[in-house]
């Protein structure tokens, strides 16, 4: 079986289109979580083919489905943090050799292709469809909802996995040449990701008279969420809260974003089981509804600049209400991505989170209650800030908290409607779910 | 300034910049389409084969136009840990966001080598160098405050 990517056919990328065609007639029901590390340690066990294997096992098996049954999958092939296998590195063949090899000896290593994952679970011997929704889970989700809505597929796993590997990540290669290509601008000038996000956060403070500092209870928020995240890196890994001290003083990495702006990159895999709204009744957790997904993905420039930010996620918003049904007002919280955390600001301006406008996001964290007990629970997840780079940790969680199993992190207030996506505020795909078809 | 040097292959879209920049002259595609619609000089930055605004693209779409080389000051960034090798020695580094002044939404880049770290002006006027950087002697578009 030939897997390809999406086609652009499958993405809501348009306003106007009105409420999805299939708004609440797909469900999420089964969560899968590999655990975590810092780094592959090499072994077989430990691979982004094996974690894959386990989240999506363990997904099928929260859902209380029979493996057989399953008809879909839905993933992401790159798997890459920032590190790649460079030219020349030895194949650990003994890793390769522990599984059903594809003909790409790196397949199961640094990248995961579904011909892999077929090859290395035969107990999934009912999919007939598969289809990549590349760049991140935001993406794998909105193409198997539309999957699932136009009858590809009834019951489908939706994958993400990320390896990390020895060594800093965007050093080395292209980065230690005397020469770089014509067209490597970011090279030549030493951006590195997250430059572009804090010339625009530079343009933000400025045009509204902000600090950098006025971040710290956002960030204190998120890591305080993280570690409720059983799931998650710092959780499993380093469970030190962090205090506004500890972020003021961070160092800077690209000023005016320090380290606690910036993400960790980490291994880890997840999965989740998606199924039509009617066979979610018979399964073994409470199905969560997909009231409506949609897309934005505009082209910029060297810089997207503050402005082009904020008519991104304002679209972003507009079609993600008007395809749900919803208002702003009937949020019960959200799960906007984060990595970097200066995202997120956009995020809950263009949303109107709250009620806030443009140029009030920073006063919001500092003046508002934005903890899981508030009345606007902001990233209850504590996203990748709170758990590491993988951008699902949101999505997890708003399909937790709407299933209200969300442990400790379980908002006070009920919930019932949710928003989760990424990964830029310039561009990516965002879900709105719900605990009720509607 | 870049330390590394930019070497497009023959072909690649972006040599006709760096040949222009080797002669001092300061070149982006400017659409055409787009400049007769809008009645203003539409420019885009970095060079690619359809312009990022009407997604046209092809000679008959998208010339190469000499700009004069002045701009201002967009925002900016400091930077403290980059990954490429030749720039951390000068670390922290400047790297401001330059709007040309026919078009403002087309933008470049800059260290600003002559204006002290973190003490960028906002929306003050540039003006374009060209600087050799060392491995090729290919120059590279620059700027400085002028006011």
């Amino acid at each position: 079986m030939t897997t390809q990517r999406a086609p652009a056919s499958m993405y809501r990328n348009r306003e106007g289109l009105g409420i999805w065609e299939h708004r609440g007639k797909v469900a999420a029901v089964g969560v899968g979580h590999s655990p975590t590390s810092r780094r592959w340690d090499g072994t077989a066990e430990n691979c982004i083919g094996a974690l894959a294997i386990d989240a999506l096992r363990k997904a099928i098996a929260d859902a209380g489905v029979d493996p057989s049954a399953v008809d879909g999958l839905v993933m992401d092939p790159g798997t890459t943090t920032g590190a790649h296998w460079e030219e020349g590195d030895p194949i650990p063949m003994d890793v390769v050799n522990a599984f059903n090899p594809t003909d790409d000896p790196l397949d199961g290593i640094a990248k995961l292709s579904a011909e892999w994952i077929l090859k290395n679970m035969p107990e999934l011997s009912g999919i007939n469809f598969t289809m990549y929704g590349p760049g991140c889970m935001s993406n794998a989700i909105v193409v198997a909802a539309q999957a699932i809505g136009d009858g590809l597929a009834h019951t489908c796993l939706v994958l993400k996995g990320w390896h990390n590997l020895a060594g800093r990540y965007y050093q080395g290669g292209a980065a230690a040449m005397d020469t770089v290509a014509g067209n490597a601008w970011g090279q030549l000038w030493g951006t590195r990701a997250g430059t572009t996000d804090a010339f625009t956060f530079q343009e933000y403070l400025h045009k509204y008279n902000k600090t950098h500092d006025m971040m710290a209870n956002f960030i204190v928020n998120s890591k305080k969420n993280g570690l409720m995240f059983p799931e998650g890196f710092f959780a499993q890994n380093r469970p030190d809260e962090i205090t506004r001290e500890d972020y003021i003083n961070a160092r800077w990495i690209v000023k005016p974003l320090n380290l606690f702006d910036m993400d960790i990159p980490i291994m880890a895999t997840a999965a989740y089981l998606f199924t039509t709204a009617e066979r979610a009744q018979d399964m073994a957790q409470n199905p969560v509804y997909i009231l409506n997904h949609c897309t934005t993905r505009p082209k910029f420039g060297l810089n997207q600049g503050l402005e082009n930010a904020m008519l991104s996620t304002e679209a972003t918003a507009r079609k993600s209400y008007s395809g749900a049904g919803i208002t702003a007002s009937d949020l019960s919280f959200e799960n906007m991505y984060d990595g970097f955390t200066v995202f997120h600001n956009h995020y809950l301006e263009g949303l109107r989170y709250g009620g806030m406008k443009r140029g009030e996001v920073l006063d919001f964290y500092e003046s508002e209650d934005i903890s899981i007990s508030g009345p606007h629970p902001v990233s209850p997840s504590g996203g990748n800030c709170g758990s590491g780079r993988t951008r699902f940790w949101m999505h997890t969680d708003t399909i937790q908290q709407l299933q209200g199993r969300a442990g400790d992190r379980q908002i006070s207030k009920p919930a019932e409607i949710g928003i989760s996506g990424g990964p830029m505020p310039q561009g990516g795909d965002f879900t709105v779910w719900s605990s009720t078809p509607g | 300034m870049p330390k590394q040097s930019p070497a497009p292959a023959e072909g690649d879209i972006t040599k006709p910049f760096w040949d222009a920049a080797n002669e001092d002259r300061l070149i982006v595609q400017r659409c055409l389409p787009c400049t007769d619609l809008r009645g203003l000089t539409v420019l885009q930055f970095p060079p690619e084969p359809t312009c990022v605004w009407c997604g046209l693209g092809g000679d008959d779409v998208l010339e190469w136009y000499e700009v004069c080389g002045r701009g201002t000051i967009d925002t900016y960034g400091i930077l403290h840990d980059a990954a490429q090798r030749q720039l951390q020695p000068d670390q922290p580094l400047n790297v401001a966001v330059i709007s040309l002044e026919e078009d403002p939404r087309c933008q470049m880049l800059s260290h600003l080598r002559d204006t002290p770290v973190d003490e960028i002006p906002v929306g003050a006027t540039v003006e374009v160098i060209f600087e050799v950087t060392p491995a090729t002697g290919q120059k590279v578009p620059e700027w400085r405050v002028v006011g």
